[in-house]
């Protein structure tokens, strides 16, 4: 029989531990994939976040570490700055990233740290069970906030993109969503190439993926594809905020 | 070999570069910012790593991620600064990997003051952060010290996979002394590291971690790190005696303050007292054998630091309840000077001999 699909061998064949629905385990493999296409398996370096990604670690089938809520940035930068030829990506949520890890991810795209770093935000604390994010959109329900996000009391989610774009050292930011197989395919286009500059040496890249959540959400799966399709993508719209190849390619 | 005029500051970098250190990340704190400007000058010199992260937060984990790749790596704070870094501290010693961490201790609690204090030793010794670890704890008293002891410190933590604290007071991140420096070690001597995520993929990848998630791999993992603590306690316990065989008061202090207290051990034997210092090098593990031989012949301990008294603690668990145990200190920045020992020397042996 003609074998029409492998599994990249970046990934290890240990089960996902992600809830039905969840599309993480799709950016896994979009990661996994690209590295193995662009043949960089034997430098590749992983930092596994807290939340759920947690486990990243037993998944990508290379070197990780794992990193303290919200330091994967600074890890990386520690590692890329005495292995500069390592291909070193991060794997991070909302939480991480945006929260308690919002002084590391800013600094370190200030320096234009030559790390790639892969954003999941399903705008949820997922890991611990539903708590507001740092993304949570206006108006949606999460345990800490439960008549729904109120300005007045919780403020506005953060858009990371727009903000690392204020920045003058990222080479690359782009926001993805993999609410639908066109989008999938987008996203692994997006995050395939901050993998190619990063080990091109041309700077910080940065991909914001934006992912369901249907448990927390209290969604079925295909409900949640379409919140994120309606609703997530309004308040964090797909796009490209810096690219310093453009033209150049 | 020749001796050159060293600041304290200074003598820890040349330490920790002698010694193969080629990745130094730190954040402004007074009073050791000599140590990153030191490092921001030299590194690039001899291909290492400095950057200024932007919080000790950052730093620790920027160890983390260097030390993790098998890099010797080395961060300095003061006081506050080594309260922020506790977190990445305790995933350190969880994942363990080796590294050294500097604490210039100035005088707190909080914000404090800028001046010299030993109030960490709490912090140094007993953990730190959350959870079972230690750290291996060096106290220099000299400018020569605080270069050996950094040199030393990341062979102890390599070995042991155990992560390095060099405590030193503020005094010696601003002494200048002679040092002779070792030579400088060459990177391929230094044994390489199987377990650092170099970068390797497949089977044979590796994974640092501090989240063990299942109690029945928590524990055995736990356990296999006090059994390292056990090891280290055997065979690197360090402390120099000064005049103990024959003390009836033995005085005890550890870094500056050690100084001090061999100055006012002179003066008390020129008024026919007599009297010893025992100076604890490794402050963890702590030299407890020491204090038990010294218990043996004196009448009288005294405990002398830079604090309400915490070193205190661990000398009366070493004694243990065959002498007395005494204690004097200053705070907030103020240094005792030789009369005040000598005082409270003879406040301590007094008291101990009408049995109070």
């Amino acid at each position: 029989m003609a074998k029409v699909f492998e599994k990249t061998k970046m990934l290890t064949d240990t089960p996902l531990h992600y809830c039905p629905g969840c599309t993480h385990g799709i950016v896994h493999r979009l990661v996994a994939e690209s590295i193995e296409e662009l043949g960089l398996e034997d430098k590749a370096i992983g930092i596994a976040p807290v939340g759920c990604a947690v486990f990243a670690y037993d998944y990508f089938n290379c070197d990780m570490q794992e990193a303290a809520h919200g330091r994967a940035p600074a890890v990386a930068t520690g590692i890329k700055r005495c292995l500069p030829d390592r291909l070193v990506f991060v794997y991070q949520g909302d939480g991480d990233l945006a929260s308690i890890g919002m002084a590391e991810t800013v600094h370190a795209a200030a320096r234009g740290e030559r790390i790639t770093i892969i954003f999941i935000n399903n705008s949820i604390y997922g890991m611990t069970g539903g708590q507001m994010a740092p993304t949570t959109l206006i108006g949606q329900k999460a345990t800490t906030c439960q008549n729904g996000r109120d300005p007045a009391v919780n403020g506005y989610p953060i858009r990371v993109c727009e903000l690392l774009a204020t920045l003058d050292a990222p080479y690359y930011i782009e926001r993805v969503s993999t609410h639908d197989v066109k989008h999938v395919l987008a996203a692994k286009k997006a995050i395939k190439k901050a993998l190619r500059f990063q080990a091109e040496d041309r700077g910080y890249s940065f991909v914001e993926v934006l992912v369901s959540c249907p448990t927390n959400w209290h969604m079925n799966p295909v409900d949640a594809l379409r919140f994120m399709a309606e609703e997530t993508s309004k308040t964090f719209p797909l796009g490209v905020y810096r690219d310093k190849s453009a033209g150049m390619e | 070999m020749s001796k050159i005029l060293l600041h304290g500051t200074e003598a820890i970098c040349e330490g920790a570069i002698r010694n193969g250190c080629r990745a130094f990340f730190g954040y402004p704190i007074t009073p050791q910012n000599e140590v990153p400007e030191y490092m921001s000058a030299n590194m690039p010199k001899i291909g290492g790593v400095f950057v200024q992260a932007e919080s000790e937060v950052a730093a620790i984990n920027m160890v983390y991620g260097a030390a993790g790749a098998g890099v010797r790596a080395m961060t300095s704070s003061s006081s506050p600064g080594v309260s922020l870094k506790q977190e990445g501290i305790s995933y350190i010693a969880c994942a363990r990997i080796p590294c050294v961490i500097v604490n210039i201790m100035r005088a707190g609690p909080g914000l404090g003051g800028i001046l010299p204090a030993q109030g960490d030793y709490f912090q140094a010794t007993k953990g730190g952060g959350h959870g079972d670890y230690h750290l291996i704890v060096l106290a220099p008293s000299s400018v020569q010290e605080a270069c050996d002891f950094t040199y030393l410190a990341f062979d102890l933590s390599d070995k042991y996979r155990v992560p390095a604290m060099i405590l030193a007071d503020g005094m010696i991140g601003q002494l200048m002394e002679p040092v002779e420096l070792p030579p400088m070690r060459a990177l391929s001597d230094i044994p390489k590291k199987e377990w650092a995520t170099d970068g390797r993929f497949g089977e044979k990848r590796r994974v640092l971690n501090s989240l063990i998630i299942k109690p029945e791999e928590l524990e055995p993992h736990v356990n296999e790190m006090q059994k390292t603590y056990e090891e280290i306690a055997k065979t690197e316990k360090r402390a120099e005696k000064y005049m103990t065989e024959d003390a009836e008061i033995v005085i005890t202090a550890y870094g500056t303050v050690a100084r001090i207290c061999k100055s006012a051990a002179n003066t008390l034997r020129k008024e026919g007292i007599k009297a010893g210092v025992i100076r604890p090098i490794t402050l963890y593990p702590f030299p407890s054998e020491a204090y038990e031989e010294a218990a043996k012949g004196a009448d009288a301990f005294l405990s002398v630091e830079l604090s309400l008294g915490q070193m205190v603690e661990d000398v009366r668990l070493a004694v243990n309840g065959k002498k007395p145990v005494y204690f004097y200190g200053r705070t907030g920045g103020n240094v005792m000077d030789e009369s005040e020992i000598v005082a409270a020397a003879k406040n301590a042996l007094n008291k101990a001999r009408a049995g109070k």
